[in-house]
Parts: C-alpha cells; structure tokens; sequence
C-alpha cells in the first residue's frame, strides 16, 4: 500500500500536452506567414501594415483554433485574451521606446563631473565634457522640496477634512479639490506670477517656483490620501474612540499610522505630478544658469528648464545637453521613489 | 420594571442555589467544567447547558449596580428601532442578549457607551446610568465614559501600525493616561485574556500575525488596559472557530469576577454557557424590544413569554 504511493509521481494535468504545442506552434507559424503573403500582395504596406495585419490574424487563428478543439464559448475567450495581451504589449512598448531613447540619447553625455559643474562658465554648444546641471538638480531640489513641504500636510489635511471630520463643507471642498486637479499647469503659474509677483511684487525665485507647483500638487496628494483613508476601515476608528480616545488622538495614533504607506504613496505621486513640470516653471524661476544658493531670491534653474532652454539652442550639443537632462531626471526619480517605497515599507504593519 | 421582574425569580432561584451552593467553585474550576460539558453539549437540552454551569445569580444586585439602561428608545432616520428598553448590568455579572438578526441588540449596546451617536443619523432618547449618572447628560466626558465602559468588536480588529505590546497599551497612549508600570500591565491584560503564554515571546510582532481568534483575545487585552467596570462584547466570537470560541468564553467567565460582562450572541449555546441573565430581544418589523429578561437558566428551562420559549427551543429565529 505504502509502496504504491511512493510509485506515484506528481504529474501536471493542467499543463499543455506535446500535441497541444504542436498545434500552437502551426497556429502561430500559419499566423506570421499569412500576414507575411497578405502584407506581400495587398496594399498593406511597412511596420504599421504588418503589426495592424498580424494582430488581426492572431485573434483570428486563435479565435477559429478554440472553436475547432472546443466551443464557441472558448472561441470568444481567446478572442479576448490575445486582445488583452495585445492592448497590454502596445502600453510596454511605448513606455519601454520612451525609455530606450533617452538612455540612447541621453546616457552617453553622462559623467560624474555634471554634478560638480553649472552652465555659468560654458556655453550649450561646447562639447558635453565641458558644464554641467549642478544649477539645475539644486533649483529642482529646493523648488520639489518646498513644493512639497507645503502640499503634503494641506493635502493630507484636506483628506482628513473630508474623510475624518466630515465637516459641513466636505463635499465643497472635495469638488474643488477634483476641479483643481483639473487645473492646467501653465495657469498655476499664471496664478502665482500675477498673485506672488505682479500683485505682491516679488522677483524670480524658487520659492515663486515652489509656490505655482504647490497649487499643482495639492490637489493630487489630497485625492490620493482621501482614497487611501477611505480603505481604512472603520472598525479601527470606533476601536479607537471605544478606548476612551478623542476623535483627533484616533485619527493620529490609529488612521494615520495605519494608512502611512498610502499617504506616502499620495505624496510620491503628487511629486511625480510636479517634477517635470515645465510651464508654470518658465514663469515663475526666471532661468538661470549658474548657481543659486538662495532659495528665496535671484533667477533659479530647474531641470524642466534647462532641458527646454538647451533644446531651443538646437545645436547638436545643446540637444545632446536636453536628452542628458531628461536621463538624470529619471534617475534621480526612480532613486526617490524607490527610496520612498522602502520607507514607506520598511514598518508594514498592514498585512 | 424588568429589574423587579428579575429580582422576584433571584428569590426563587435562589432556592435552588442552596442546593447547588457545594457547587461553588472557583473561576478555573468552572471553565474545566465548561469544556468538559461542551463535549456532552450535543445531547443536553440548553437548560442543562445552563444548569451545569450555575450562574452566580444568587448574589446578584448586591455588588452594587454598575450600568443601568432605562427607558431606551433609538432610532436611525425616522426609523424606530428600539423601543423603551430598561436593564440593569450588576457588577460580577455576565448578561447575554439574544434575538434574531436585525432585533436591536447590537444598537442597544451601542447606546451604552456612547457609540451610537458616531452613525450620522442616529437619536436616541432615555437615560444610561453609570454609578447612577446619566451618561448622556450635557457637559459629561464622553470619552470618560468610554473608558469606564469598554468594548469588544464582533470582528477583530487590533491596531495594524501597532505591535501587540502597543495594541494592549495602546487604550493608554489613545487617552493620555500615564502609568508606571507598563509591563506588569502588560503582562496582566494579557493574562487576564488568556493569551499571555501564546504571545510572551513575540510581544513586539505585528498583531496582524496573530490567527483571529489570538486577535480577538488581543482585543480583549487592549479593552483591558484601561480597566474599564462594564466591558461590552458584540458577537465577539461570531468570526472564530469553536476552539477559539471557547477560549473566549473561559476569559469572559474570569473577567466577570471583576466587572459586568455584557455579551450580544447569536449562538445560544454560548449565552447558555458563559452568562448569569439572558435578555431576549425581538423585533415584530417594528422597533426591537426587549421581551424577556431574567436568569439565564429560567430563560432556557422555564421562560415565561411563549415567544421566548419558541426562540430558545428553535422554532423560529
């Protein structure tokens, strides 16, 4: 008895037989060659021609194929499998080219002495060796900085607002919450430059900068944090005032503990919304292309600036300069936000 | 009214209690009792569940009342949902409400502690006396009142952020009392919950990976903390395996020597196990009320309503 289970070896039903992949594989051959012979004889013609045919033919093969072997019903579900696949494969590809060309365009103007030099001393069309965006990572830094420094408690307490408290005007300021998300960047800085510095007359400075950005960034951080203090359950909230706890030691040492890494994330996509901001930027910093220390005075560089600037120069140098902009840009985004996960999770307390 | 109601059959029982005095035995006496007469449940009446486990009714009301309900009625909207409910909580007691779904029982404990008020379109009227003041007079501590009147959730539900150290002192933190000795608290409430022995090791995990019915005698230890007279349980066992369930039980039996229990249950089994009284709530589709309330035993062996007999026998609900 014994000995007649351990004759028995695991063995995986579920999986494809050999004459299963043997017809999948004529399918899909049937499948290249006739795009090929259609693309070949009709008006059809290049790239676009050939993937817009082979798509067409693959839902087509699969869709016949699952007839044949099942029903109609199993012919409809291949149909919108190999849909799927294919609306999911158009997404990578596009994300996946936008990546290939700024790291072919961009990585190879990369050296470590652009962080330790500004474009004060060097003009755009000399050769990529010489310069640097030291001016541009520090003007992003402080203007991403007091943008954020700003939004993220007015964002997370307009969610309390609306999710916690429920005041009277919850649902007033929810609505302006999603119409202000709504707002075009450009007139965020309009605002700030005819509120901040025509109407209250202050100069050029990042801190102009960080302003027209805060009106960008609190709508997103607020929506983001109210969702994710809606997901909060309520039994912990009545757990909390069960305790003897009033509503504000509640919301402090229960609701927010335990939304912690989705109001992180709030904040991270409200940064994400804002750091490659260009137009309320161009209005707001002034420009610079030298070094400034001082957040509250003085024209200011960014990255969206310096790449916008060194692509209307339009040497091949200056484009260069751009895509080198756009590829440290994106690293020092995906070093943020990775850093920013970790944080976020490194005390998971939810499960 | 239902009080004297109560009292009147106290003396009756407490007849039968002299019989049953050379039964008085300590709170771990009792629960090995209690297992042991789980397993034999199948083939005794409800009764018998009860009568096995004598109650302690025979001094009950004389610790001095604890809580009191009177004349309670709640609604949600304009819809009447309890009507005119009076019970009395005595110290040293565990009382069990039972009644179909949807009869009130769980909103009628809500108004106990002032957690009603926290669904917006909630009223109330009547009063709940806590050592004999209205715990919704104007200008009273709400949250004072939930502190002295503790409450345990029908699904566990410990503090995600917190480990389970944090959670059972957490009722502390939440409300800004300062103690000394935070360990030996600690060590208590967990004892007290029965769940010391199982967490010793890892009081400083996540009580996130405890199994739910560990999370809810964690509930249990946090409710503690804070040392409340009336600890308030609605279903607490309905999201837990029988194994779990019974431990629970176990840890109300013990905790009912220092405070008043009072437990919402479905499972009559549990009220005829773990309780001193039983009140039945009902509701007709009109508002619930409260049909029937005395000793647990009387209401499985000899109630006095026919609409109780009828739900404690099974034929409807």
């Amino acid at each position: 008895m014994s000995q007649a289970i351990l004759d028995v070896k695991p063995e995986y039903p579920w999986k494809l037989t050999p004459k299963d992949l043997v017809t999948d594989f004529l399918g899909a051959l049937f499948t290249l060659a006739s795009t090929l012979a259609i693309v070949g004889f009709s008006p059809l013609k290049g790239k676009l021609g050939f993937a817009i045919t082979l798509i067409f033919m693959a839902v087509i093969t699969t869709t016949i194929m699952s007839w044949i072997k099942l029903d109609r019903k199993a012919a409809f579900n291949s149909a919108t499998t190999v849909l799927v696949y294919v609306t999911a494969s158009f997404v990578i590809i596009a994300l996946a080219s936008v990546l290939y060309e700024i790291i072919r365009l961009g990585a190879p103007g990369f050296s470590f002495s652009i962080f330790t030099n500004d474009m004060s001393q060097t003009a755009s069309d000399m050769p990529l060796t010489e310069g640097g965006l030291l001016h541009a990572v520090i003007g992003t830094a402080y203007i991403v900085t007091f943008a954020t420094l700003i939004s993220t408690p007015i964002g997370i307490l307009t969610a309390l607002y609306i999710v916690e408290v429920k005041g009277r005007f919850a649902g007033l300021v929810r609505f302006f919450v999603q119409a202000m998300s709504g707002v075009p960047s450009i007139v965020a800085g309009l605002f700030i430059f005819a509120l901040w510095m025509i109407q209250l007359g202050n100069a050029y400075s990042a801190v102009a900068g960080g302003f027209a950005l805060t009106v960008l960034m609190i709508p997103t951080v607020a929506r983001t944090a109210e969702e994710v203090l809606k997901l909060i359950p309520s039994d912990l909230r009545e757990a909390g005032l069960a305790l003897g706890a009033t509503q504000w030691r509640t919301v402090a040492m229960v609701v927010i503990p335990a939304a912690r890494s989705g109001l992180i994330t709030a904040v991270i996509l409200g940064i994400a919304r804002v750091v490659g901001e260009t137009a309320p930027l161009l209005l707001t910093i002034g420009g610079a292309d030298a070094i400034n220390l001082n957040p509250t005075q003085g024209n200011m560089s960014a990255f969206p600036y310096y790449v916008w600037k060194n692509l209307l120069i339009g040497s091949e140098n200056a484009i260069s300069r751009a895509w080198l902009g756009v590829f440290v840009l994106m690293i020092v985004v995906l070093v943020f936000f990775t850093l920013a996960r970790y944080l976020g999770a490194a005390r998971g307390g939810r499960k | 009214m239902s009080n004297e109601n109560i009292s009147d059959k106290n003396k009756n029982r407490e007849e039968n209690m002299s019989q049953m005095t050379g039964k008085q035995e300590t709170a771990t006496d009792r629960n090995t009792n209690t297992s042991n007469t789980k397993g034999a449940s199948a083939t005794r009446s409800l009764g018998d569940v009860a009568a096995g486990r004598e109650a302690k009714v025979g001094k009950a009301f004389t610790g001095g009342s604890g809580l009191e309900a009177r004349g309670i009625h709640a609604w949600f909207g304009k819809k009447h949902v309890l009507q005119d409910i009076s019970l009395e909580f005595a110290t040293g007691t565990v009382t069990a409400l039972i009644g179909p779904s949807g009869c009130g029982k769980s909103t009628f404990i809500r108004t106990l502690n002032r957690m009603h008020e926290f669904i917006p379109t909630a009223a109330l009227a009547g009063q709940v006396l806590l050592d004999g003041k209205d715990v919704y007079e104007p200008g009273v501590d709400v949250t004072k009142i939930r502190l002295k009147v503790g409450m345990v959730f029908q699904k566990p539900n410990p503090f995600p952020s917190m480990t389970i150290k944090e959670n059972v002192l957490s009722g502390l933190k939440l409300s800004q009392i300062k103690i000394q000795n935070s360990d030996e608290l600690l060590e208590s409430c967990l004892r007290r919950a029965g769940l010391w022995d199982e967490v010793k090791d890892r009081l400083n995990e996540y009580g996130g990976s405890l199994s739910g019915g560990q999370q809810q005698r964690l509930c249990i230890a946090r409710s503690l903390a804070v040392n409340p007279q009336v600890l308030l349980m609605d279903e607490p066992c309905s999201a837990l395996d029988p194994g779990s369930t019974l431990r629970i039980e176990e840890t109300i039996r013990e905790l009912a020597d220092t405070m008043s229990v009072v437990i919402v249950t479905h499972n009559m089994q549990q009220a005829a196990r773990v309780s001193d009284y039983t009140g039945f709530f009902l509701s007709d589709g009109g508002p619930g009320r409260l049909i029937e309330v005395a000793s647990t035993v009387e209401i499985f062996t000899n109630p006095k309503e026919k609409r109780t007999e009828d739900y404690v026998s099974g034929r409807f609900g």
